[in-house]
């Protein structure tokens, strides 16, 4: 059908630009051209420059600082110590977790790399040769750098939380076993799994370690603080992952009224979780910045990022697993020690202290459950947030899909078949899981049975046991991993009847501005770190509202101007902010139904929405366009109608949504050098409503990446004085174009059924499948000599290390 | 804080005379004095090639480069290859391809690829994933890049056979 002007439908919908369309990236005019804008980008007139001095010992007592030296160099403004802070009451502040964290080391220090004072010069040299004079006088305390020995440690790492008397109060997910032990958390049925499991006729137990790491974005972070003393307004500049939540902690801890607090996130360089929480650098530079009255900018270095700022996972996970001799699983037990280093800044809702970790039951229909996890203190760096994934559900993925191959070895079963035959069923949803979980929707068997399929897995294992064959005549010394994970993510915290952090509820938010001429501004409170919120979310108006994306601006991650947000990260951007847009569209439009219905003369419910305009019901020759809407909205005297054309709505998801997957990864392994070559990987996932294929595509190869690089060798390791000892890109694994496979994409489409798009998000569930995928190769390559598990992460070192302890060296 | 030397660059075909401490890192120089603000930094030990600078025809890291060192270079920066009313074809092609995503190490991904390009104007996708191996994302996973940079260079061929 054709409209008066010769354009069909089809081609109105195309000019939209809307959902489901592979738009290029608004974005990506200014990032090639060298223009974006990045924190550090940021010059301010006068501004200073802040540089810490850090602590080399992992666990000591501050006799003395000197600071003498260093003020008395050409320069330098200022040096802060915990001393100058403490009548501010600034020596301490709030973590996310509940807990405290020194901003300045306050007596001791618990971590290598500890902030101990900040110096504020004129220039980052000057501060770099400051931080040299300063003169620290340690006293070393016992180091511990495991959890396990922690518990059993007469030494207190934390005296600030033990009582006079010497007992301990609670902490602030309940009671504490022990000086050194931050919280219990315990979900599912604790007696009723275990005997499920005692009187099982299958059992399988494997204790696993996900090893620390750090989501180590390109651009580390940083922010420049500027307190105007005249009219009394803070800007805070700053890599911040949640503007608006840095805002509110900003005012509580400095006494600041909110409204004179402005928080700007300029464009991120990346932030996978480790620009959530807030560092004492940004405590010291707002200070520093208020008693100086001018800007002060403090940025990072790559070793400061890796030892000190937000590391993530470092789980220590007992499972057992109980099934029917046919395979159907019967329950599961999870006990998990978490290693939270100095301070518990782990980054999750408040009521979750172990984030969504019991989602660990999986893809998997298991009646019963139970899960136990102890926080625990170490003199390792404070942090514990979600690399590139939903609070802790990496974690419990690994978990799961490890304990499921565990349990395949123990049956002597294949592993695709052992999740075949306990996945959930597409009839079960919405389903309540054992641990508390209601999953929206899924298809799990068709995804399997596609990714199958598509990669020939039965010829795979053919080829497999013929290569298990020539390994042991001698033709070959090359093994062949088939690696299977089936995720489901949990993302789009939260419903706010149980997601908070800090109080603050985990709604998210946009506000839309049409203008006349019928373009419009959209802001949110989410803030894109390379995500392309700018492109995507242009889509989802578009598509909602009927005027084209390129005619839609969307704006983050300014206080000033956005509407409350609890920001990106955890996959919420889409579940969250994405559904609020897709609201405030539909207020948009509830409204622009009301002016074309009084524009063409007719009552309200005879006009319906056609792509891009309201036509009337039956006669679709007479219509008036969103442009046409607009324009009316501002220049006519509607009666019973406000002027403009504005919604804002906020969003509290009903519930979390779900997003699945199906990863299969091919592996050689040439067992004398431990080297890995990923001859395949293939990825379905299943994101609900798909709003740019091309961005997915682009979410899904990096998120992989991250994944390989965790699975494959990336970790924060330490000591046993506490050093760290992979703090430069040298030592710290990040893949290079060399060392990464070509993945292919697969999809379905199973729609969220209580998102208004039906969308679920995607960025994190190719790091949360890939990992055990990769893991999973790792791991089969050797199943058939005698290879129940190996830790991650899975370096040519460690690979050649279980070869040997297999007897493959002959 | 040491004597400060006189130095003179070619920055982006543009002269530039000034006088710095030795010790300036040249990523310094061209971000903090000259306010070249796309080659940027993320690791200042050679290996992430944010910083990625061409300096006298060689694709240099610049966050390890003293500003001392580079005294009388010629310098070309991801502001030098293209601009907004004619972007470099590597620009338009990282655009068209997704080869990028939060664009922290696009500058100097693009100016390292443009110097690659150059010194092998045919390469095969591994030849691009070895000689982009001093480049690091975090991002994309690198497939969107070396597709980027293959169809840059299929391009540049084909006018190039044009116009001949």
């Amino acid at each position: 059908m054709k409209d008066d002007a010769g354009v069909t439908r089809e081609q109105r919908v195309e000019a939209l630009g809307g959902m489901g369309c592979k738009r290029k990236r608004v974005e990506d005019a200014r990032f090639t051209q060298g223009k974006g804008n990045y924190v550090d980008d940021i010059k301010m007139p006068g501004m200073l420059f802040g540089d810490f001095v850090r602590s080399p010992y992992a666990h000591a007592r501050i006799k003395s600082i000197d600071t003498s030296a260093a003020l008395a160099l050409d320069g330098v403004v200022a040096v802060l110590t915990a001393d100058d802070l403490r009548p501010l009451g600034l020596h301490w502040m709030p973590t996310l977790a509940g807990d405290k964290q020194m901003v300045l080391a306050d007596g001791k220090v618990l971590f290598q790399g500890q902030e101990v004072a900040y110096v504020v010069a004129k220039d980052r040299y000057i501060a770099a040769d400051a931080v040299e004079l300063i003169d620290v006088d340690y006293e070393e305390l016992p180091v511990i750098v495991d959890p396990f020995e922690s518990m059993k440690s007469d030494t207190v790492l934390r005296e600030d939380l033990v009582a006079e008397d010497g007992s301990l109060p609670d902490g602030a997910h309940g009671p504490r076993k022990h000086h050194n032990h931050i919280f219990t958390w315990e979900v599912g049925e604790k007696e009723a799994t275990s005997q499920v499991i005692d009187s099982a006729q299958v059992v399988a137990e494997e204790t696993m370690y996900y090893h620390r790491t750090h989501p180590c974005p390109l651009e580390t972070c940083g922010c420049v603080a500027s307190m105007d003393k005249v009219n009394g307004k803070l800007t805070l500049y700053g890599t911040f992952q949640a503007p608006h939540a840095i805002r509110t902690v900003v005012s509580l801890i400095s006494g600041i009224e909110e409204h004179n607090i402005r928080v700007i996130s300029p464009d991120i360089g990346g932030g996978f979780g480790n620009k959530v929480g807030a560092y004492p650098g940004y405590v010291c530079s707002v200070v520093a910045s208020i008693v100086t009255g001018v800007p002060v900018k403090w940025v990072e270095d790559r070793m400061e990022n890796l030892m000190t700022t937000a590391f993530a996972r470092d789980y220590w996970m007992k499972g057992k697993i109980s099934a029917t001799p046919e395979g159907k699983i019967t329950g599961l037990w999870c006990e998990v020690t978490a290693d939270h280093g100095g301070f518990d800044a782990c980054a999750d809702p408040t009521k979750f202290p172990a984030g969504f970790m019991n989602i660990c039951t999986g893809s998997y229909d298991i009646p019963t459950a139970y899960l136990a996890v102890d926080g625990v203190y170490t003199n390792k760096a404070p942090g514990g947030v979600s690399y590139r994934c939903s609070f802790r559900v990496t974690e419990a993925v690994y978990f799961i899909e490890r304990m499921i191959e565990v349990l395949a070895i123990e049956m002597n079963m294949d592993a695709a078949e052992l999740r075949r035959i306990n996945f959930i069923k597409k009839e079960q949803f919405p389903y309540q899981s054992a641990l508390g979980w209601e999953y929206d929707s899924g298809d799990y068997h068709t995804a399997w049975d596609k990714a199958l399929k598509a990669v020939d897995y039965e010829g795979l294992r053919t080829e497999q046991a013929q290569r298990v064959e020539d390994f042991k005549t001698g033709k070959t010394r090359k093994l062949m991993g088939v690696g299977l994970s089936f995720f489901t993510e949990i993302v789009g915290a939260g419903p706010v009847k149980n997601c908070d952090i800090l109080g603050l509820g985990m709604f998210d938010s946009c506000e839309i501005r049409i203008h006349p001429t019928g373009s419009a501004i959209a802001r949110l409170g989410t803030i894109s770190q390379g995500q392309g919120h700018a492109t995507t979310f242009a889509q989802i108006l578009a598509s909602e509202i009927g005027l084209p994306a390129d005619s839609i601006t969307i704006e983050e991650g300014d206080t000033d101007t956005a509407p409350y947000g609890l920001g990106t990260y955890g996959s919420r951007s889409t579940p969250v902010a994405g559904a609020a847009t897709a609201m405030a569209g539909r207020k948009i439009r509830a409204k622009a139904q009301m002016i074309a219905a009084y524009l063409l003369e007719v009552h309200d419910d005879d006009v319906e929405f056609d792509v891009d305009r309201f036509v009337v019901k039956g006669a679709p020759e007479k219509f008036k366009t969103m442009k046409e809407i607009a324009f009316a909205a501002y220049n006519q005297a509607i009666p019973g109608i406000e002027p403009g054309l504005e919604a804002v709505s906020y969003y509290d998801p009903p519930n979390m949504t779900y997003p699945f997957g199906a990863y299969i990864c091919v592996m050689d392994i040439d067992v004398d050098t431990g080297e890995v070559d990923i001859r395949r990987f293939y990825a379905l996932d299943d994101c609900g409503t798909r709003i740019n294929p091309m961005i997915i595509e682009g979410q899904v190869h990096g998120g992989l990446t991250e994944a390989l690089a965790v699975a494959l060798g990336q970790e924060i390791a330490y000591d046993d004085m506490g050093n760290v000892k992979t703090g430069t890109l040298m030592d710290f694994f990040l893949p290079t174009a060399w060392e990464v496979p070509n993945y292919e994409t697969d999809h379905t489409v199973t729609p969220s059924p209580h998102h208004p798009i039906g969308a679920k998000g995607v960025g994190e569930s190719p790091h949360v499948g890939g990992v055990p995928c990769f893991s999973n190769a790792v791991n089969d390559a050797f199943r058939a000599f005698g290879l129940r598990h190996t830790h991650m992460p899975h370096d040519h070192w460690r690979i050649w290390k279980t070869a040997n302890k297999l007897g493959l060296h002959g | 804080m040491s004597k400060k030397m006189h130095i003179q660059l070619t920055v982006n075909g543009e002269a530039q005379e000034f006088l710095a401490e030795p010790r300036e890192l040249l990523i310094h120089t061209l971000r903090e004095r000259l306010n070249i603000t796309g080659p940027h930094i993320g690791c200042e030990t050679s290996h992430c090639g944010a910083c990625t600078v061409t300096l006298n025809g060689k694709s240099v890291k610049s966050c390890t480069v003293f500003v001392a060192q580079a005294d009388g270079a010629e310098i070309t920066t991801i502001e030098g290859l293209g601009n907004p009313d004619k972007l470099h074809v590597l620009q338009e092609a990282f655009k068209e391809h997704h080869g990028l995503q939060c664009g922290f190490c696009t500058p100097g991904m693009i100016t390292r690829a443009s110097k690659l390009l150059e010194e092998n104007p045919s390469p095969t996708e591994e030849e691009v994933r070895f000689g982009m191996a001093g480049n690091i994302c975090r991002c994309t996973g690198y497939q969107n890049i070396v597709k980027s940079i293959l169809a840059a260079a299929a391009e540049m061929s084909a006018s190039k056979e044009a116009a001949e």
